[in-house]
């Protein structure tokens, strides 16, 4: 515990990724294989449950700082960070730290028990007693979770790679899907021998970059495949072993989410793996199916099971565009188009009905004829072109160069501030979440929240803005006189009963802060339901 | 009311004077020289003897003097200055008319600070307190430790050989880390001074503050080399100026109350925070308040309104004036 303590201030007391990774390779030199099994799990942001939870450590705190618990509230608010909160108001204490990382997880932390909430809270002051500032907040932390100490995955892959000499993609490969931080999974994730991919495993997705340039900078037409951006879910679909895993790139195993493609999916050859997109579609409009908008596939999403009524009305299928394996071999290194003939000829053969299609290649003559195929992106609910270099590999991660993303403009709407909330972990002390308005006939009705696009120095501006401004706080929230205009971007728009404007807008962000616009500048719902789009029967 | 909030400031009406006002006013009486107390344009100033040299740097007109704890007479109102330890000259202000006392305390902290005169208790009816960190998560630890872990990281970065950039607020605070360092008989390499620096740490030896030996001035050095193993002492400010690039690989650090909290020093993309400031923490607040045995207490600044709830809930008549307007404060920018 310790030796974890001391990892994540050293993690914590530099801004600089280098020294950061330092770090962590020095701590995996020389940790024990199980502490060093939980600190991969909880820095890539898993964490297992516990017993005692962020509901135990609240009571525990107010108890043992003895304030009310709103000033409790009130400085977590300030604070934005519930372990911190707690570390910052128990009096500061030497102490030498006892006891392995491991221990105090396996033997305390995750340790089922039958006690009442006095006695976990009682467990927990006790523990706090056994620690100083530092660690209160790692333990803490290990209940809480989020870490916020700018580590992500690929520099704990790569910090491991670097101390047991190993080629980063199979560490990633190794960090990926489902694991218990136990005996074995350590030693697999750090074994020189590397011909371990298990039936299940799925491969980093390759990501493409946002091209920014025009379409006639990538050079001859020819030399690219071109794909519709479908607005869906990332996935891979993979056939080992009689078995079917979906996975989808949040790395998460959502098989059971969608039962039509596993039972699809059955079809294929042993040894297959498809990337794709998995989207919600219309049945009725055979015999071409028509592909549904994000929301609709929304409530198909974080389900453990599925129902009869909902498979029913909101069917899904895979866009399939690459094949990742074939015949049990692994193929990412061939040419693009050579995968895809093999995808087209593979998907060709499953023949049954719609639920694994291959995504339909985007043709034209010049790049002129694409960027007028592109304009249509909105009205086909897609969100632009995936570009992939015929002759290039399938890559690991973002790797600028062969895969280019080319999104429609976002659409752009002027709203008038009218709450704002703290932002949590780097601006918590700042009112940098935002609710904005737009006209309904002489009321300014709610539209859109956003939380990024400004600068700092715009962000402290809004922030003293809101504290002068304010009419009434509703806990954290203040609602502002509504005098800021702000132009807002995203990349959708539909219409949507759960929100009292009526529509739902995708991806909201601020594009700029309109100074010369005042609130009666901004746009009205109508102007808006305008832009709602009147998708090809 | 002795006291009132203005649109200028805080006013007398009995007396006829403001207090730290942020507008032009004929007659102000000033708790100290940062710059949301001390502002330019007023006919005549009033403040504590041992605080004229750094107020002579904000403002110009005429500046009154009296010693701490000596009582004058404005148009009848009894006024006294009494220590306050934030900075260099720091004073509350003590109002007294028909035996009833108000005092204005500026901003202070209770902490000992080389470089100012202690905080001294005064008792009155209504204090009028600064509350910039009205929470109990905010509690400082011993400036003795902190000096030893800015010392700890100094060295450790010398020896790395990076270059050691410390920020801090202009006046107080790197007087005070200066002092500080002053006592250590060696340190791990040289010290330099941001410019900006320069004329206040003059103000404070013409005060009689020994500072340790002149830090050297940054545009002196001939050869960036000098700095690898140095501490380089500059305000928040030169975070995002170019000044900073002649530091290559250097480390950040930043000494503040603020720094307290994580994501504060995060947003900043700081290297390192230390936990040191020149105003009262929440046991600091609580403690004074109880000692000047004031029957109301008003909270300015920061999180007055959750000192004063506190406050109201342990049976004591408090209210917070932090919805008023007030100037933004070096301390309440970042
Ligand atoms: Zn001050
Ligand atoms: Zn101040």
């Amino acid at each position: 515990m310790k030796r974890f303590i001391q990892l994540y201030l050293e993690l914590d007391s530099t801004n600089k990724t280098s020294r950061k990774e330092t770090a962590l390779i020095s701590y995996f030199q020389d940790a024990p294989p199980r502490d060093a099994a939980w600190v991969v799990t909880y820095l890539i942001g898993k964490r297992p449950r516990t017993a005692i939870t962020a509901k135990h450590v609240r009571m525990a705190a107010i108890e043992a700082a003895s304030i009310p618990p709103w000033l409790f509230e009130e400085s977590y608010e300030a604070v934005g960070d519930l372990a911190e909160t707690v570390s910052l108001l128990l009096d500061d204490q030497d102490r030498t730290t006892s006891g392995t990382l491991s221990h105090w997880i396996e033997d305390r932390l995750i340790t089922r028990t039958t006690a009442d909430d006095q006695e976990k809270v009682t467990t927990l002051r006790g523990w706090w007693d056994e620690l100083d500032q530092s660690g209160r907040f790692v333990l803490t932390k290990l209940i809480t979770g989020g870490w916020r100490v700018g580590v992500s995955q690929r520099l704990i892959t790569r910090a491991l790679a670097q101390t047991f000499d190993l080629p980063v993609d199979i560490v990633a490969h190794r960090l990926m899907g489902r694991w218990q931080p136990d005996d074995g999974f350590y030693e697999r994730l750090t074994a020189s021998d590397t011909r371990d991919a298990e039936a299940g495993k799925p491969y980093p997705f390759f990501l493409a970059s946002p091209l920014e340039e025009d379409l006639a900078t990538l050079g001859d037409c020819r030399d690219w495949l071109v794909e519709w951006k479908w607005d869906g879910i990332r996935a891979q679909i993979i056939k080992r072993c009689d078995q079917v895993f979906i996975w989808s790139r949040g790395e998460e195993l959502v098989s059971e989410q969608f039962p039509e493609l596993v039972a699809a999916a059955g079809a294929l050859p042993n040894g297959t793996v498809l990337d794709g997109e998995i989207c919600a579609y219309s049945k009725e409009s055979s015999p071409h199916p028509k592909v549904l908008p994000f929301n609709e596939l929304q409530r198909r999403l974080g389900r453990k099971t599925v129902g009869k009524k909902l498979l029913g009305e909101v069917p899904v299928m895979l866009l399939a565009y690459d094949l990742l394996e074939h015949g049990g071999i692994d193929i990412r290194g061939t040419a693009c188009s050579d995968r895809r003939n093999l995808l087209a000829v593979l998907v060709r053969n499953i023949n049954q009905d719609d639920t694994i299609s291959i995504s339909a290649e985007v043709n034209g003559a010049s790049w002129d004829e694409f960027s007028t195929l592109h304009q249509s992106s909105r009205e086909r609910l897609v969100e632009g072109f995936v570009i992939k270099d015929r002759q290039s590999p399938y890559g690991v991660g973002r790797r600028r160069g062969s895969w280019w993303k080319f999104k429609v403009d976002p659409y752009t709407i002027d709203a008038v501030l009218l709450y704002a909330q703290r932002g949590h972990g780097r601006r918590a002390s700042l009112y940098t979440d935002y609710t904005f308005g737009v006209w309904q006939d002489d009321q300014l009705i709610t539209i859109a929240k956003a939380y990024s696009g400004l600068n700092d120095a715009e962000i402290r501006e809004v922030d003293r803005f809101v504290r002068q401004n304010t009419i009434e706080r509703f806990g954290p929230v203040r609602s502002v006189n509504p005098t800021l205009v702000m132009e807002l971007s995203f990349e959708a728009i539909q219409r949507s009963s759960r929100h009292k404007s009526g529509i739902a807008v995708r991806f909201p962000r601020i594009s700029r802060w309109r100074r010369d616009k005042k609130p009666p500048d901004a746009d009205t719902i109508e102007t808006i339901m305008a832009l709602l789009p009147s998708p090809k029967r | 009311m002795l006291i009132q909030h203005t649109s200028r400031g805080l006013y007398c009406p009995a007396g006829d004077f403001y207090i730290d006002p942020w507008l032009p006013v004929p007659r102000a009486v000033i708790t100290h020289a940062h710059g949301d107390h001390a502002r330019f344009g007023c006919d005549s100033y009033l403040c504590a003897a041992p605080g004229v040299e750094p107020l002579s740097l904000r403002v110009e007109g005429i500046i009154q003097l009296i010693g701490y704890g000596e009582q004058i007479s404005i148009n009848g109102v009894r006024v006294s200055l009494h220590p306050a330890g934030h900075v260099l000259g720091s004073a509350q202000v003590r109002v007294e008319v028909k035996g009833e006392v108000w005092v204005v305390s500026g901003d202070y902290k209770r902490e000992p600070d080389p470089t100012c005169a202690p905080f001294e208790v005064v008792s009155c009816h209504t204090f009028i307190t600064e509350s910039t960190f009205g929470l109990p998560v905010y509690r400082w630890p011993a400036g003795e430790r902190v000096i030893t872990q800015i010392y700890e990281w100094w060295s450790e970065n010398a020896a790395a050989g990076r270059p050691s950039v410390l920020l801090s607020y202009v006046m107080g605070k790197s007087q005070r880390i200066l002092a500080m360092l002053g006592e250590y008989d060696e340190l791990p390499g040289p010290v330099y001074a941001h410019g900006a620096l320069q004329q206040m740490n003059e103000a404070y030896r013409r005060a009689g503050i020994a500072l340790m030996d002149a830090p050297n001035p940054v545009s002196v050095a001939n050869n960036t080399d000098v700095f690898t193993t140095a501490l380089v002492l500059a305000p928040p400010s030169a975070q995002s100026s170019s000044w900073l690039k002649r530091f290559k690989g250097c480390a950040v650090g930043r000494v503040s109350g603020w720094m307290r909290i994580r994501g504060r020093r995060r947003r900043l993309a700081l290297d390192k925070g230390f936990v040191m400031s020149d105003h009262a923490d929440w046991p600091a607040l609580l403690t004074t308040i109880s000692e000047t045995g004031a029957e109301r207490v008003i909270a300015t600044h920061g999180n007055g309104s959750a000192l004063t709830r506190f406050l109201v809930e342990q049976g004591v008549c408090a209210e917070a004036w932090t919805d008023k307007e007030w100037p933004e404060g070096e301390e309440q920018v970042q």
